[in-house]
């Protein structure tokens, strides 16, 4: 697998420490402790498409998002974590 | 048929022609009274179990390949009780001691060979973690031994004890720990099963489950509906898909692990020897090839292949550990789909749906767990209460915090 970094271009899958799931949302401090258990512990790993955080920890330190499929490993989009989703997409390699 | 000497002397006398079937193919009944989804070592040992010990009858086992095609298939079969936590150490101490009978068990011979398992350390520190871990598995009444210098080179003169950035201090072993043949374990308890009537049923793959008034009563399959009234899951990376069909959210992630073995060379290794500066776990096969493994691909995948980053870094290890590794030459490597639970640590509960069970999480710790995984949830699915050395493993502790984190690495699948 190769990332397209928006900021790095396209490096070796080496260079990016992964974190997981991106679509888990933390609650507001007033949630209940079922919102904080779902967020720290439950994910939909799906079979198939999934956003994901990484890091490129080996690179220019920005923290992505990319979206992936976890069965064929194809990445569909790849863009910084700071910018609001929809915007600023960059296509990646597989 | 029972396996003996005297079996094998008749069927010799007939040039081998006349061994029967190992295990029957069988065809769907419209309804059982349990299914179990998922023909890999867990599933067709809680089949067993169930009809063993608790004799329950019209019992199945679907399997949407062939039985064992899954992770007791594919990984470095090593078998050992070496855990520190209270959840986790009783579990793995009882299944270590059905191992000692297994073969004797089930006729048949799974190879189990208690070679012994050694945990190396590098620093002080190290080995006073593994002092403490060492005595929290005597206190369960399991096994274990401090090994200085001199000890790990009696069990294991290969491996580099000068090494210039991680000099070997001293291992920790445990001498009832070892491997066993991990296909055979699949067939074993397979044939045990079929034998006292339960229906293996190959190629046959859940596409829904039937659930009424919050209680299961059937399952879709490639085979049409199977009626049930209990249903237990054991399919290790596809946990996750199975429970959507029920509407549950679970804390686990799939994560691909790879493991490899080496072109076969004369005796070398008759120990398992696991790295204490990186994840690296080694032993030697019957048929000559070193297996061994490191750690995850490190993200979520469904795939069963890895990446080739992975495989550099796990040889590196190997050949930091034992430098004469880098003489040798991979012949194969395979991956599979682990159920990385959230804390490290397996599953075996009920759920909120009446009648559905669940087994999994077993990160890749699940073949040596997979007698006691059998015979636990057998337990489960049989009585409605956990079995005592699996109390700890409940779906409840992410919620309740009484997580079983071994690593202590939080809920990080990717790291446990």
């Amino acid at each position: 697998m190769r990332i397209n970094c928006p900021y790095c271009g396209e490096r070796s899958i080496e260079e990016f420490t992964y974190r997981g799931d991106a679509s888990v949302q933390r609650p507001s401090g007033d949630a209940d402790l079922e919102a904080f258990f779902r967020y720290v512990y439950v994910r939909a790993n799906p079979k198939g498409r999934i956003a994901e955080h990484w890091h490129h920890s080996g690179g220019c330190h920005a923290w992505l998002v990319v979206e992936r499929d976890t069965l064929s490993h194809e990445i569909f989009s790849v863009r910084a974590a700071r910018e609001p989703s929809g915007g600023g997409e960059r296509g990646g390699g597989a | 048929m029972k396996y003996s000497v005297f079996s094998l002397v008749r069927q010799a006398m007939k040039g081998h022609a006349d061994w029967p079937r190992v295990w029957r193919m069988a065809k769907p009944r419209p309804a059982y009274d349990i299914v179990i989804v998922g023909g890999g070592g867990h599933g067709l040992a809680t089949a067993y179990y169930l009809a063993k010990v608790h004799g329950l009858k019209r019992i199945a086992v679907l399997e949407k390949s062939w039985l064992g095609s899954g992770n007791i298939g594919r990984n470095t079969t090593i078998v050992r009780a070496n855990y520190l936590l209270e959840g986790n150490e009783p579990f793995y101490e009882f299944s270590l001691k059905l191992w000692e009978g297994l073969s004797q068990e089930l006729d048949y011979n799974v190879m189990f060979s208690p070679r012994g398992v050694i945990n190396l350390y590098h620093s002080d520190a190290q080995r006073d973690t593994f002092v403490r871990r060492g005595n929290a598995m005597l206190l369960h009444g399991s096994d274990a031994v401090l090994l200085d210098p001199d000890g790990v080179r009696h069990y294991a003169p290969m491996i580099d004890m000068e090494n210039g950035r991680f000099p070997v201090h001293g291992g920790l072993l445990q001498p009832r720990a070892g491997t066993a043949r991990h296909d055979a374990v699949a067939w074993g308890f397979a044939r045990g099963a079929d034998s006292l009537g339960v229906d293996l049923i190959q190629n046959c793959e859940v596409t829904g489950l039937s659930i009424r008034n919050g209680r299961v009563e059937g399952l879709e399959t490639s085979l049409g509906h199977i009626g049930a009234e209990k249903v237990g899951l054991a399919v290790a990376g596809n946990t996750s898909d199975l429970a959507r069909m029920a509407d549950l959210d679970l804390p686990i992630e799939s994560h691909v692990l790879q493991a490899f073995v080496t072109e076969g060379l004369k005796p070398f290794l008759d120990t398992v020897v696991t790295y204490g500066m990186g994840h690296f776990y080694i032993s030697q096969s019957d048929k000559g090839g070193l297996v061994f493994g490191g750690d995850l691909d490190g993200y979520n995948s469904y795939a069963r292949r890895g990446n080739l980053p992975l495989v550099e870094h796990v040889a590196e290890i190997g050949a930091s550990m034992i430098p004469r590794l880098k003489r040798l030459r991979i012949l194969r490597s395979w991956g599979g789909i682990m159920d990385m639970s959230m804390d490290g640590s397996p599953i075996i509960d009920t759920t909120r749906i009446g009648g559905l069970y669940l087994n999994t999480g077993w990160c890749y710790g699940g073949f040596k767990a997979t007698p006691a995984s059998g015979w636990c949830f057998a337990h489960l699915i049989a009585n409605d209460t956990s079995h005592d050395v699996a109390r700890g493993l409940r779906l409840d502790r992410f919620l309740s915090g009484h997580l079983i984190d071994e690593a202590g690495h939080g809920a990080q699948p990717n790291l446990h």
